[in-house]
């Protein structure tokens, strides 16, 4: 059976406010070109390259994160080739040393744990950015000399739904240790796919060819991509042809690849040690440094909403999918039992999360604080406010704003507990609806509809519980 | 006159900067053209020299070298003035920017006159590449005045500027330094910020200085010296007074290493002889003479014109016609090759060349990697010889000034011309020529002295000495 050797590459730029090797600012999406650049991003005759500590602090951290053995003595190497958005002629990147080498990424594939090698990550420089148009190309050099990590995974793949479940796993991570927004319709990370099919080879050996696909944009273009290069390379197998080694790339959002360039031989970009930057030593103490302030990774997050909240795994994934959630919901946790985080977090994941959306509110703009929440949370298992009152409240916050006790207070939202008022509520239900009363004795389930009915009339203000007693007692069904 | 003299002169209104830089932009015009000297000539430096006078007269600040008239080696960049590196491929070109070293005199008030003639980026050691004509000798016009800093030196030694700055990557400010009788120094690698300095071989560049005296340039090198946040490879060493330790002038009790290797096969007889007496006066002075031996300088040619070829040839990458130099093409391709092999001088092809090749996967190992582990090794045996000797001496170049044609024809023999420069580069150790006299034919013979990296004050203590 034909069976697919997937190995990526993954560029992530890193966020940083000025460039990689130069004080102009970093910071260019949606800015007019060439307003970023200065001479050393122009690669004028002179300029010279000063490394950005910042963005190699975030590239120890991301090696850590995923697993990665650091050399402690790093450096710049040159990879040499001619390319009009390239403005110097080489990128700066790294060779022989990278910052993390050998690491992992271990993904879960439906409950099944999988480990992903990681091969090496380094830190280089983005290159400038062509623009085809009818009069010619024009260059934009703002993204040239953006920092660059690239993350290079052995070919570990064999499914590709584990190529999926690593691509979002490792977005995540890039998130939540801060290196970059990872917003992939901005360009901040791109995937570069190796793909081969695997006929008879024994085990343990690699197909005798690979086919590299650049540039893919988004998670769900990888996929479509995988899904037709496993495709046509079975196809061609099949045929009992060779496949032809080459880069590929892809037109359009379908997945659909085609030929960009054969590799008869491998390029050869005449590495040499960078000589304008001295050999970079990352001392014990740094390092130390930059690894104590690792946050908790998405999967212990997740593994400890699962076992220590008892929060059902689909629950726990949409909360790590953001790390500003999780960091959200963790501020609950010290002042709510088991049962009501538990509430808590329904709400959050349920009516919090849908108004979000349709307000396009993100966590940090969220009109409503951990002591909103809570406060809710307590009052329904207290009985004084009902469900249909905390929607109404939520609303109300992400409408106008306030505080969600002062909302339940100034709008008398508690519950009508008072057996008196409750009483003449249900007297004027029972009068008003007289179907259902006589309907009761064959469909026991219609007290159901009269509770309702009194809700309705109470605007959900009424204690259901103790609603339906009323109306049992008033009608002497028990 | 001393630079500080001239500088205290102008500060004191004995003497009007304005009146000078006239004086020394005409002789530019006039003697610099007849040598060839210049690539350009900036006449609106009066102007900044009136303004110096300007400053004095009001009672402003004015800073070390006010009013002083200077030029700068045609690879380093000043801002809105034509920067042609020597070559044709920046004919055209208008430096957008200010090299650290170039803002630097200027903050202190220097006045830069003109950009000087040189190889085309400084590969060359005669002057005789350049894209714009060979500069002559002022010494003996029919020679040249060595490279690539060919223009630097000629008007040094023709009095056209008080100081000039050049640059030195294997030789570029000693070899021409030597060839017309004046003070040629190189500083240790990265002392001197190279930001603005088109690059030729980033790990062998340095910024040096030529001057008439060794106290002069002492008092330059006071000023560029320093930790430059633009280039990642200058150091935090704090920076002395050097013009003080050039004053100091005393060699007693010194160890002056000798090596042997210096003085073998292809040396020119009336050099040897000139050189050893220098030696000699050293040894009068109080100096202990040590004969040493550093088995690897011979070969340090050989490495040299390895690893600086594959420096080369990464540097030169970025001349692809895109963002400057020549469109002749409205297409990419045929814009680079057409734009590169219209206007690249056949020596910067010819090192692009070499140096490609041996930086290419199949020879690498054999050629760059070779040579950067021979360069580690001779680095090693250098720091040995100076825990035994404070200084290494020895002639600057094998030879005098050759005649214009003498060796262009032959690379080989004009790579060996930098035979006892190279050391200094490869080790990254300061070194400086001084004349220690002249041939039968009257033409200047240069003495070389290195001592150890940032070690630039017993340097100029010796040099000093050497002159006196």
């Amino acid at each position: 059976m034909a069976q697919p050797v997937i190995g990526l590459e993954i560029h992530v730029q890193a966020k940083t406010k000025s460039k990689m090797f130069s004080p102009v600012s970093a910071e260019y999406f949606a800015d007019e070109p060439n307003s970023h650049v200065d001479p050393v991003s122009l690669g004028l005759p002179g300029a010279m390259p000063v490394p950005n500590e910042e963005a190699i602090r975030k590239c120890i951290a991301i090696s850590l994160a995923l697993n990665c053995q650091i050399n402690q003595k790093t450096k710049f190497d040159r990879k040499n080739y001619f390319y009009p958005d390239l403005p110097k002629g080489y990128q700066i990147s790294q060779y022989d040393y990278p910052v993390g080498h050998d690491g992992y990424l271990e993904i879960d594939v439906e409950g099944d744990a999988r480990r992903i090698r990681i091969r090496r990550v380094h830190i280089e420089e983005d290159t400038g950015k062509s623009i085809h148009t009818d009069d010619g190309t024009l260059l934009d050099y703002n993204k040239a000399g953006v920092p660059l990590i690239e993350i290079v995974t052995e070919p570990d793949f064999q499914e590709l739904k584990e190529v999926t479940a690593f691509a979002k796993l490792l977005k995540q991570t890039v998130q939540y240790v801060g290196i970059s927004d990872a917003e992939m319709q901005k360009g901040q990370m791109r995937f570069e796919l190796n793909i081969s099919v695997r006929t008879n080879e024994p085990d343990g050996k690699l197909p005798n060819y690979k086919v590299e696909v650049k540039n893919i944009g988004s998670i769900s273009v990888l996929e479509k991509v995988l899904q037709f290069e496993v495709k046509r390379q079975s196809e061609i197998l099949a045929k009992g042809e060779k496949v032809v080694a080459e880069t590929r790339g892809i037109r359009d959002m379908s997945g659909a690849t085609v030929s960009q360039r054969l590799k008869e031989t491998e390029d050869d970009y005449r590495y040499f040690p960078e000589p304008d930057i001295p050999p970079i030593y990352i001392s014990d103490e740094w390092l130390a440094e930059i690894r104590s302030e690792l946050p908790e990774l998405p999967a212990a997050r997740r593994d400890r909403y699962v076992h220590d909240w008892g929060l059902e795994l689909e629950q726990a994934e949409i909360l790590v999918e953001q790390r500003d959630k999780g960091d959200w919901i963790d501020l609950l946790s010290k002042d709510l039992a088991a049962e009501k985080l538990k509430q808590a977090v329904k709400w959050f994941i349920g009516d919090v999360s849908g108004l979000m959306e349709k307000k396009g509110v993100s966590v940090a703009e969220l009109p409503v604080s951990p002591t909103d929440l809570i406060f809710l949370v307590e009052s329904v298992a207290e009985n004084k406010i009902s469900g249909t009152i905390v929607k109404k409240v939520l609303e109300e916050m992400f409408e106008s704003g306030g505080r969600a006790e002062e909302i339940v207070k100034s709008q008398g939202l508690e519950q009508i507990s008072d057996s008196g008022a409750l009483e003449k509520i249900v007297d004027e239900v029972i009068v008003n609806n007289q179907k259902l009363v006589d309907s009761l004795a064959k469909n026991p389930n219609a007290i159901n509809a009269l509770v309702g009915q009194v809700m309705k009339a109470t605007k959900g203000q009424a204690n259901p519980k103790l609603a339906e007693q009323a109306i049992r007692t008033k009608l002497g069904v028990s | 006159m001393l630079i500080s003299e001239v500088v205290n002169k102008i500060k004191s209104k004995e003497l009007s900067s304005e009146q000078l830089v006239r004086e020394h932009i005409e002789k530019a015009k006039t003697l610099g053209k007849e040598l060839n000297a210049f690539t350009t000539v900036i006449e609106e430096a009066i102007e900044k020299a009136r303004e110096i006078d300007r400053k004095i007269a009001a009672g402003e600040e004015v800073g070390t070298l006010a009013g002083v008239p200077c030029t700068v080696k045609d690879v380093i960049m000043t801002e809105g003035v034509r920067t042609t590196a020597g070559s044709q491929y920046l004919k055209d070109f208008i430096a957008p920017y200010s090299a650290t070293v170039v803002k630097k005199i200027e903050a202190e008030g220097a006045i830069i006159i003109g950009k000087t003639n040189c190889d085309p980026f400084a590969f060359g050691g005669s002057g005789e590449n350049s894209g714009y004509g060979p500069a002559l000798n002022p010494v003996d016009k029919s020679r040249v005045p060595g490279g690539s800093s060919s223009g630097a030196a000629a008007a040094a030694a023709a009095g056209i500027g008080l100081f000039s700055l050049g640059t030195d990557t294997g030789g570029s400010v000693r070899e021409p330094a030597s060839f017309v009788g004046t003070v040629g120094f190189k500083p240790t690698y990265g002392r001197n910020s190279r930001y603005g300095l088109i690059a030729m071989a980033s790990s062998f560049d340095t910024v040096g200085i030529f001057a008439d005296s060794v106290n002069d340039v002492a008092y330059v090198e006071t000023i560029l010296a320093g930790k430059d946040p633009l280039d990642a490879t200058t150091y935090d060493h704090p920076v002395p007074d050097y013009t003080a330790a050039a004053q100091k002038s005393s060699v007693k009790g010194m160890r002056i290493g000798v090596p042997k290797e210096y003085f073998a096969e292809g040396l020119d007889d009336e050099v040897r002889e000139k050189v050893q007496t220098a030696i000699e006066n050293l040894k009068e002075q109080g100096a202990e003479i040590v004969d040493i031996s550093i088995p690897l300088l011979p070969i340090g040619l050989a490495v040299y014109y390895v690893l600086v070829p594959a420096e080369i040839s990464s540097n030169m990458a970025r001349y692809d016609g895109v963002r400057f130099g020549p469109k002749v093409s409205e297409d990419y391709h045929e814009n680079m090759m057409k734009g590169r092999g219209q206007f690249f001088e056949p020596e910067v092809k010819r090192r692009i060349m070499i140096g490609t090749y041996a930086l290419s996967a199949g020879y690498a190992d054999a050629f760059y990697k070779t040579a950067a582990k021979v360069r580690a090794k001779l680095t090693q045996q250098v720091t040995d010889a100076f825990k035994d000797v404070d200084a290494v001496v020895g002639p600057t170049a094998p030879c005098v000034a050759p005649k214009i044609g003498e060796k262009s024809d032959d690379p080989l023999a004009m790579y060996l011309m930098d035979i006892y420069t190279v050391t200094a580069n490869l080790t990254g150790c300061p070194a400086i020529s001084v004349k220690c006299g002249t041939n039968s034919e009257g033409l200047p013979i240069g003495f070389q002295i290195m001592t150890n990296r940032f070690e630039e004050e017993k340097l100029f203590m010796i040099a000093q000495n050497c002159t006196n």
